[in-house]
C-alpha cells in the first residue's frame, strides 16, 4: 500500500516548471453544522525544528472543505500529543468534538513517520490510530491523507484532499494570448506547467490512473486530440481528424477515449477511439450536434449533449449495438456538459436557470434538476473522485476563475488566482 | 469596449509582421483577417475605420478575397441558418472562388461565451460549414475550403452583453491559409 502510494508521489514530484499565478480558496458559503475540531501541532521528536508543520496543512484541509470547523490554534489551551494524553473535559468546555494528536519523527532510511490519532470528545475513545512513513519531499501530501484520514473517519466519505486539479490558465494580452495546461494539488499548491501554446487548449480530462491527461489543442492550426503523459512530458496526437477534434473522455479502465468528431461531413458525432489499436467506433449517428460524451462509472453507458431536440439536452446511449439514446434532462431550455457521480447516481449538468447558466444536479433515479450554483456563467463541472464536491469553472469581474460546490449545493468555495484566467478544471481521480 | 477590435487588429497586424516563425499558426482571427482578408474593418460593426483603409488595393492582393466585400457573416443565438442579408455576401466570394481555383480559404467559426464550450465548438462548427455549403452551391470548390470550429474560444469583442455577443456569433473567411 504504501510502496504504491510512494511510487505515486515520485512521478508527481517530476512535472516541468512552476506554473506562475498563486491560488488560493475563500469559502463563500460554509455548512451551519460544521464539525468543530481541534488540531494540535505535532510534536516533533528529533534535532532542531520540524521538517513541516503537518497540522496546519491538516488544519487548512479541513477547514477548506467547508464541513469542517477548526479550533484557531492560538486557542488551544492545551497541546497533547498522544491519545492518552487527551482530557476531554477540557476538550468539552472548547466545544470541540474531536482531537486530532500526533508527533512526527525520523526514521533510520532518512524518512519521516507521522504518528497521528484521532479522539473522539464525547466518549474519550480513540477513533485514528495510523503511524505512515513519509518521504522528505512529499511531507505536505502525507499532510493530505491525514487529512483524508480524519474526514472519512468523521463524515464517512473518503476524503480528496491528497488530490490533483488539472486547468486551463489564460493569460497575456487579447491579441496573444497564452494558454497553459496546469496540474495542481486540489489545494492550488504546486502548479506545474504541462503544456503552452498561444492557441487554445481545450478540454482537459483525466485518465483513470492520474498518470495522463487528454486535451484539445489548436497548436497546429486545426482542433486535435492529445494525450500527455504527465511525469515524462510526452505527448501523442491521438485524433487529428477533418472538421472538429474535440470532448476527450478516458473510459473507466483508460483503453479508450470518447470524443466528438465532426468529420468530413460537419455533422457532429460522439465516437469511441481504442488507444491501442485507433479503432473508432461511432456512438451517435444523428443529424443533430452530439458531444460532450461522459462515461458511466461501468463503461457501458455515455451521456452526452445533443440538439437534436431543439435546444441542447443531456441524453444517455448504451454501447452495445443497436441501443437507443434516451433522453435525461426535461427541465429548462439549455442542460449540456453532463458529468457523472462517481457512484453513477447524479449528473452535473450546465443548466439555464432564468436566464444564468449555472451547475445543476440531475438526480438519475428520482428524477428533477436542483441548482447548485449561483453565478452568470458558470460552465464545466467536473466531479471530486469522492462525489462530495463539484469544481467548476465561473466568471468573477470579467474574468474566469475557478469555484467548488459541494455537490448537495450546501458549501460554496471560490479558488481566486493571482493573475490571469482560470477555466475548464478537471479533478483528478484517487491517485493511489 | 466598442473600439476594442479595431486596436486588436492594428496590434494584430504588428505582432503578425514582427513574428514570422509559424505560418501555420493562426494567430488571433481578427489580427489575421486584416492582414490576409479585405476590407473587414466594415464588416466587424466598424465602419469608420473599414472605410479608411484602402481596399480597391487590397483586392489586388493574391490572398485578398473579392474587392470591397465583407468578409464576416453574423448569426442569431444558438443558430447556425444563413440570414438572407449575407446572400450577396457569400456569392461575390463564391464567385470570386470559382474564378480562380489556386485560392484556398479557412472558414473559421464561432460563438459567444455564453453556455458549453465544447457544445459551443460544435455549434461553430455547424455555421462554418453552413458557409462552407452555401459557398460551394454558388460555385466554389470543395478543395478551396478549410473550416476550422474556435467555439467561444477567439471573441472579436470582449464584455459579456449583447453587443458583444452579436459580434462574436460569427464565421469569418480568411484567405491565404
Amino acid at each position: 500500500m504504501f510502496r504504491r502510494i510512494l511510487a505515486a508521489l515520485a512521478i508527481l514530484a517530476l512535472p516541468a516548471a512552476p506554473a506562475g499565478a498563486q491560488l488560493t480558496v475563500q469559502i463563500l458559503k460554509g455548512m451551519a453544522e460544521s464539525v468543530p475540531i481541534a488540531v494540535v501541532p505535532l510534536a516533533w521528536e528529533g534535532p532542531g525544528e520540524a521538517p513541516y508543520d503537518v497540522a496546519a496543512t491538516v488544519h487548512a484541509d479541513l477547514e477548506r472543505s467547508g464541513r469542517f470547523r477548526p479550533l484557531p490554534r492560538a486557542q488551544l489551551v492545551e497541546q497533547p500529543h498522544a491519545a492518552g494524553e487527551v482530557d476531554t473535559a477540557d476538550w468539552r468546555m472548547l466545544k470541540v468534538d474531536y482531537v486530532l494528536v500526533g508527533r512526527v519523527s525520523g526514521l533510520p532510511d532518512g524518512r519521516f513517520e507521522i504518528r497521528y490519532e484521532l479522539v473522539s470528545v464525547a466518549n474519550g475513545e480513540r477513533l485514528l490510530g495510523t503511524a505512515m512513513p513519509a518521504d522528505p519531499k512529499a511531507l505536505k501530501r502525507a499532510s493530505h491523507r491525514v487529512a483524508d484520514a480524519v474526514y472519512e473517519k468523521i463524515l464517512g466519505v473518503r476524503g480528496a484532499f491528497a488530490t490533483r486539479i488539472a486547468y486551463v490558465a489564460v493569460d497575456g494580452p487579447v491579441t496573444r494570448r497564452n494558454y497553459r495546461l496546469v496540474v495542481a494539488d486540489a489545494d492550488g499548491a504546486n502548479e506545474s506547467k504541462v503544456f503552452e501554446s498561444h492557441d487554445p487548449i481545450m478540454s482537459p480530462a483525466w485518465s483513470p490512473d492520474g498518470r495522463s491527461l487528454a486535451y484539445v489543442s489548436f497548436h497546429s492550426g486545426l482542433s486535435a486530440v492529445y494525450v500527455q503523459t504527465l511525469a515524462t512530458g510526452a505527448q501523442v496526437q491521438v485524433s487529428a481528424k477533418s472538421g472538429i477534434n474535440g470532448a476527450p473522455a478516458f473510459s473507466p479502465d483508460g483503453s479508450r477515449l470518447a470524443l466528438a468528431l465532426s468529420r468530413r461531413d460537419g455533422n457532429v458525432d460522439v465516437y469511441v477511439l481504442t488507444l491501442a489499436t485507433q479503432n473508432l467506433q461511432r456512438v451517435t449517428e444523428d443529424p443533430a450536434i452530439d458531444t460532450e460524451p461522459c462515461w458511466s462509472p461501468d463503461g457501458r453507458t455515455l451521456y452526452f449533449t445533443s440538439d437534436r431536440a431543439g435546444g441542447p439536452q443531456v441524453y444517455g446511449v448504451g454501447l452495445e449495438p443497436g441501443a437507443r439514446a434516451r433522453r435525461l434532462t426535461f427541465e429548462g431550455s439549455y442542460n449540456a456538459r453532463p458529468r457523472i457521480s462517481p457512484d453513477g447516481r447524479q449528473l452535473a449538468v450546465v443548466t439555464v436557470d432564468r436566464g444564468a447558466y449555472r451547475i445543476g444536479s440531475v438526480d438519475l433515479q428520482r428524477g428533477g434538476l436542483q441548482v447548485l450554483s449561483g453565478g452568470q456563467l458558470d460552465e464545466s463541472p467536473s466531479f471530486a473522485p469522492n462525489g462530495a464536491d463539484i469544481l467548476y469553472t465561473g466568471r468573477v469581474g470579467g474574468r474566469d476563475t475557478l469555484a467548488i460546490v459541494s455537490s448537495d449545493g450546501r458549501v460554496q468555495r471560490q479558488i481566486a488566482a493571482s493573475a490571469g484566467e482560470l477555466r475548464e478544471a478537471a479533478w483528478s481521480p484517487f491517485l493511489d | 469596449m466598442r473600439s476594442l477590435p479595431v486596436v486588436l487588429m492594428l496590434v494584430g497586424a504588428l505582432v503578425l509582421g514582427g513574428c514570422g516563425k509559424k505560418p501555420t499558426t493562426v494567430p488571433e482571427s481578427s489580427g489575421s483577417t486584416v492582414v490576409e482578408g479585405s476590407g473587414t474593418g466594415s464588416e466587424q460593426g466598424q465602419g469608420q475605420v473599414g472605410e479608411g483603409r484602402d481596399l480597391p488595393g487590397a483586392s489586388g492582393s493574391p490572398t485578398g478575397g473579392p474587392a470591397g466585400v465583407g468578409n464576416v457573416i453574423y448569426f442569431d443565438f444558438d443558430r447556425s441558418e444563413i440570414r438572407p442579408e449575407y446572400a450577396a455576401l457569400i456569392d461575390s466570394h463564391a464567385k470570386h472562388l470559382a474564378g480562380s481555383g489556386a485560392v484556398k480559404i479557412r472558414v473559421e467559426g464561432h460563438t459567444d461565451e455564453r453556455g458549453s464550450r465544447e457544445y459551443n465548438i460544435a455549434l461553430a462548427e455547424r455555421r462554418a460549414q453552413a458557409v462552407r455549403r452555401a459557398l460551394m452551391l454558388q460555385g466554389a470548390g470543395d478543395g478551396q475550403l478549410t473550416t476550422v470550429s474556435y467555439g467561444e474560444e477567439r471573441p472579436a469583442a470582449v464584455g459579456s452583453d449583447e453587443a458583444a455577443y452579436e459580434k462574436n456569433r460569427r464565421v469569418e473567411l480568411v484567405y491565404g491559409r
